[in-house]
């Protein structure tokens, strides 16, 4: 599912170096598990988001793999630590092979 | 044959129970299977790491769930009544600052949610809980 995948990213615009910041995502994606039936009772083929990363300046935050028993419209909140100014980037990969990314500038004083 | 309200209720209830049991092959063994394959058998210690997640989730579909592993490498999620036992698997970078996490996961039944950390010396941490569920969430 290519269609109305839009990701959403809570980052703070400011924190002082070395805080503590907590982040929230949501994606919109419907996370078809595979599991279930359609009126005729064909099983509807998986289709859901397999893996999310989060990094700042190109490192690591968090990297998580997901299953088909994450909830529709799938939705993360963890915390990071903010050495200095620089970006988020946050990178959805779906099982079709399309990958969804957001990024996110902060600014540390 | 007329379909009274009280026979549409009796229907109704008895293909559920039907799809109630018929969704319930031994589960818990392929999460012991899945839990194993992820330790190699290492012996779990319990306290370190803790899981917050409701006692009573009215709806399977979104059951929120956090994880707070102080010192783990990864944390990975269990649940053992769902047809696929693994939920998720968090591996925790060099600028994550406190080890939590949360989201929202699919529960079929009521069951055990289950976390397991892979601490920073190899060492293995383990946390559950149960939750009840109303609606399960897995559809089918």
């Amino acid at each position: 599912m290519a269609s109305g995948v839009k990701p959403r990213v809570k980052v703070p615009k400011k924190a002082s170096a070395g805080e503590t910041i907590t982040i929230k995502t949501l994606i919109s994606h419907k996370m078809e598990s595979g599991q279930r039936k359609d009126d005729d009772g064909n099983v509807i083929p998986r289709s859901i988001i397999n893996r999310f990363t989060a990094d700042f300046n190109g490192q690591n935050v968090i990297d998580v793999t997901l299953e088909p028993a994450i909830s529709t419209n799938p939705y993360f909140q963890f915390d990071a630590v903010v050495p200095e100014s620089g970006e988020f980037k946050f990178t959805w990969y779906d099982d079709d092979g399309s990958v969804y990314e957001t990024a996110k500038k902060i600014k540390v004083s | 044959m007329e379909l009274t309200r009280r026979k549409i209720l009796a229907i109704g209830s008895g293909t559920l129970a039907f799809a109630s049991l018929s969704g319930l092959p031994a589960f818990a063994n392929l999460t012991d299977d899945a839990i194993t394959s992820l330790t190699g058998g290492k012996e779990l210690g319990e306290g370190k790491i803790s899981l917050t997640a409701p006692e009573i989730a009215e709806n399977g579909n979104t059951v929120p769930i956090s994880i707070d592993a102080p010192g783990a490498v990864s944390v990975t999620l269990f649940a053992d009544g769902n047809p696929v036992p693994n939920v998720a698997t968090f591996k925790f970078g060099p600028l994550s600052a406190s080890r939590s996490a949360s989201t929202r996961i699919r529960l079929a039944s009521t069951q055990n949610v289950i976390a397991i950390a892979q601490m920073e010396d190899g060492t293995f941490q383990t946390a559950s809980s149960n939750v009840k569920v109303t609606i399960g969430g897995c559809g089918g």
